[in-house]
């Protein structure tokens, strides 16, 4: 009898150390799912894409701009997410031969424009004020929606310029420059605001690295597509159109996102690899030191996507019938005031009235 | 639920046939049965009119118009169903009267083309008549291009009050207006704008059946924006909602209006079809609309022994007055099942004349960064006869930070507008608005004697003597050189020591001495 009573106590010992080592691993599942579910910490995504460069023989990097924001958008962020400044209008401009396109690819293969684009800054709105001021939020208060960064602490936001620059600055329009000081204050700014959780920063010109060398707050990733004292260099002219379609850096940073889909996981060291010297003839760079995650544990989809975290649930949920609502707000249409003296239409030309103003 | 006890018991009767019949009736009587009792408060109506030019040119002009009966002027309207959402609040927030923006790229060539239904300036056009219950104009002017240039993706936010007018005499409201105080009335146009395929996206998407159904799938912007011509507007004005006029109803109506080139678009044949001009062709009408045709302007002169011929043959004809001619357009109904029209050939050639004198004039001189010179007069023009009205300017000198980036370019000169009374050769009957066709309809006429007819000129672009930017650099470069020739000169002047060095006298080993020290970095003997 005691020895059965001391056999069940040890097995009942048992099996409470069991159930408790399972219940252990249970959780730290859970947990490990919970903590991939919420890995990146963000929660939208925005893109600020701006061409800086005006006149025709400039297409390449109206066409650089576009495909950014082509494959942005084909990877989920919606064009109320999207700030596109194009300082110059191509796919319009008399000198193409092919109105309403931009292409990438010689052969016209891959039309960039596309038929649904919404640029949000264009011609002369394209300037050092109305970018630095799209950044900051401190924008005048009529500016519509669509025109502003409507970010906060819990955005993923990529910034993508392109055009001509040097050692410290990028030129806006052929008339006015920003300053990599500038710039990194702006970032900055954006911090102290908290308008961003996560910033990456592209850039396609001559000394590209040169702009990214001043930034001092944290969460920030940057690449460009040359090191201080090289030259970043087109790819391909086409001699339909007549001028260089796009910059070898944007060319193969295009080529490697469109193998990118939203289920993709891609992640940061395979975009350092884009364009080798080879390739590129400049030597892309790229800048991680203060960024708290390491990058490879960074999807490419966390910038350029915007891959929302869904829960599925299987309950059903009864939607109430709105009948009585629909019905009184059709009685109080109806009731439109009747004017007593009919209404008439004004002459368009009348001369009498005119002449005796 | 009466009507659902009814269906059941159909169904109970467990007849095969009266199944479907009964579930139908179920439909209709459930629910949303009590919907169908109410007669929709909003129209679609959606028009394209192909017309042959003389010089083998084809233009095509599409309309959409959106009626809706209802008075916006009163808060808390909030079921949209036809009428685009965007524009409605802007009637309600900012108190419209009327609107009417268009953006054009290209020019109307008259003398090639004849008259057009609705002409737009190069560029971006917006005048708008407020409601006389605003305040402050200008300031509800400002915000409202804000807003515009936010939904149309265009730079309307440059409207400001150095390219803003209050024209005093013409563009007089084109809907219903008891009295027109032009206070409330205000004109821009901003000549540099780019019409692209970003403006005709939200243009789009205003519509109805968006581009998916009826005549917007043939809204392409690779063919529409390879035109010599291509405008586009929306115009928005309140109209009479029946015959007696006590109520009113707001009209929106969406115009594009293109010119294909005949050389452009192929070997200069004058051959057209809708698939050679928009590269689809019309396959089913919008369901949301209650009137989708197509009107080919079929009235035949013979010029070069050459008639038109269409194909296939209409159904229908319509003959009437259009701007004081009579002309004669074959219909093409998409709402009448098989109907499906593909090519035709043709020829056209149209003429008319206008008259003047002089009898008002208003000038209103500019002031520099403020506002512009406005200039109107009506004139009577005589038959027969050329009139020509000219004005000499001078240009003045810009301040350096006022030339935008590429001032090589030029600066625009906004085009001038000539609205005109013409006589129209035959008598016209009034028009009924809701009978006639769209086109028929845009400008209210008074008498059928004459018929009125807004034209724009084309904008001047004025090359203005530009600054050598490089300057300050090549001033510095200068001063710089300069300055250090000088101040270099001066500098070894000052500081500069002389020795005298005495001749070198002495033999070989004095020499050989020498060089040792010298490679050693010693002083010489």
């Amino acid at each position: 009898m005691a020895v059965s009573h001391c056999f069940s106590r040890a097995a009942s010992a048992f099996t409470a150390v069991l159930l408790f080592s399972f219940g252990c691993v249970a959780a730290s599942h859970i947990e490990d799912q919970a903590e991939q579910f919420f890995r990146s910490g963000h929660t939208n995504n925005w893109a600020v894409l701006v061409c800086t460069s005006r006149f025709w023989f400039n297409y390449r990097h109206v066409a650089n701009t576009l495909s950014v924001y082509r494959s942005v958008k084909r990877l989920g962020i919606p064009d109320s997410h999207i700030v596109l400044m194009l300082a110059d209008d191509m796919a319009c401009n008399p000198r193409n031969p092919k109105p309403a396109t931009v292409f990438s690819h010689k052969n016209m293969e891959l039309n960039v424009y596309g038929d649904d684009v919404e640029v949000d800054y264009r011609s002369y709105e394209v300037t050092v004020e109305n970018f630095l001021r799209v950044l900051t939020g401190r924008i005048p208060p009529s500016t519509p929606r669509s025109k502003r960064l409507l970010s906060d602490d819990r955005s993923n936001i990529l910034i993508y310029m392109t055009g001509h620059g040097g050692n410290g600055f990028l030129k806006f329009q052929d008339s006015e420059e920003i300053t990599n000081i500038e710039l990194a204050d702006a970032f900055e700014q954006m911090w102290q605001k908290r308008r961003y959780n996560e910033l990456l920063f592209i850039i396609d010109t001559c000394q590209g690295a040169s702009m990214y060398e001043r930034f001092y707050s944290p969460n920030i990733m940057a690449l460009a597509s040359s090191q201080v004292g090289e030259d970043s260099l087109s790819h391909q002219p086409d001699p339909a159109i007549g001028v260089h379609l796009m910059d070898r850096y944007t060319f193969y940073v295009l080529e490697f996102l469109e193998e990118i889909n939203p289920a993709s996981q891609t992640n940061m060291n395979d975009l350092f690899q884009v364009c080798p010297k080879s390739l590129c003839v400049s030597t892309p760079g790229h800048r991680t030191d203060l960024f708290q995650r390491d990058p490879k544990n960074v999807l490419i989809t966390d910038f350029f996507g915007s891959v929302r975290k869904v829960e599925i649930t299987t309950e059903t949920i009864n939607l109430q019938q709105d009948s009585e609502i629909m019905e009184s707000s059709y009685k109080e249409d109806q009731m439109d005031e009747e004017l007593m003296e009919p209404l008439k239409y004004a002459e368009q030309l009348p001369v009498a009235q005119i002449i005796h103003q | 639920m009466g009507a659902s006890a009814a269906g059941k018991a159909e169904v109970a009767a467990g007849m095969a046939a009266a199944m479907p019949l009964a579930l139908f009736v179920l439909l209709l009587l459930g629910p949303g049965g009590w919907c169908l009792a109410e007669p929709q408060r909003d129209s679609l109506r959606e028009e394209l009119v192909i017309t042959p030019l003389p010089s083998g040119d084809v233009a095509a002009t599409f309309q959409f118009r959106t009626r809706w009966d209802s008075e916006l002027q009163r808060e808390g309207v909030s079921h949209y169903r036809l009428f685009p959402k965007a524009l409605g609040q802007l009637i309600s927030k900012y108190s419209l009267r009327e609107l009417h923006l268009s953006f054009t790229q290209g020019f109307w060539r008259t003398r090639y083309w004849g008259p057009p239904f609705l002409q737009a300036p190069s560029g971006a056009e917006l005048w708008v008549w407020f409601q006389d219950t605003v305040t402050n104009v200008d300031k509800s002017w400002k915000e409202l291009s804000n807003v515009l240039s936010g939904i149309f993706c265009a730079s309307l936010n440059f409207i400001d009050s150095t390219n803003t007018v209050t024209p005093t005499a013409s563009f007089k409201p084109l809907g219903l207006a008891n009295d027109t105080d032009h206070y409330f009335l205000r004109y821009a146009v901003l000549p540099r704008e780019v019409v692209c395929t970003e403006n005709l996206t939200p243009w789009k998407k205003l519509l109805p059946c968006s581009s998916k159904a009826g005549l917007s799938v043939l809204l392409k912007a690779d063919r529409l924006f390879h035109t010599s011509y291509h405008s586009q507007a929306v115009h928005i004005r309140p109209v009479c909602r029946n015959a007696r006029c006590t109520s009113i109803s707001w009209e929106l109506r969406q115009t594009l209006s293109v010119v294909f080139d005949a050389f452009i678009t192929g070997q200069g044949k004058k051959d057209w079809s809708l698939f050679r001009m928009f590269s689809r062709t019309l396959t089913e009408p919008c369901p949301l609309a209650s009137e989708s045709r197509v009107y080919v302007d079929i009235t035949n002169y013979n010029q070069d022994n050459e008639t038109l011929e269409v194909n296939p043959p209409p159904t229908t004809t319509y003959q009437d007055v259009i701007l004081g001619t009579r002309k004669t357009y074959a219909i093409y109904d998409l709402l009448d099942t098989a109907t499906i029209n593909n090519s035709r050939n043709l020829n056209i050639q149209l003429k008319w004349k206008r008259p003047a004198e002089n009898g008002y004039i208003h000038y209103q001189p500019a002031q520099d960064r403020l506002q512009p010179h406005l200039l109107e007069m009506l004139i009577q023009l005589p038959a027969n006869s050329v009139t020509k009205v000219s004005i000499q300017f001078e240009r003045a000198l810009l301040k350096w930070t006022e030339y935008t980036p590429d001032p090589n370019h030029g600066f625009y000169v906004s085009p001038s507008v000539l609205s005109a009374l013409v006589p129209s050769m035959v008598a016209a009957k009034p028009v009924d608005w809701e009978e006639s066709p769209l086109f028929n309809s845009l400008f209210p006429v008074s008498d059928g004697s004459n018929y009125f007819v807004r034209l724009y000129t084309e904008p001047l672009l004025v090359n203005l003597p530009t600054p050598d930017f490089s300057m300050p650099y090549n001033v510095i470069c200068l001063t710089c050189t300069v300055v250090a020739v000088c101040y270099g000169s001066f500098y070894n002047l000052l500081t500069r020591t002389f020795h005298i060095e005495e001749p070198r006298t002495g033999g070989l080993a004095k020499r050989l001495a020498n060089l040792i020290r010298r490679i050693r970095g010693v002083p010489l003997l």
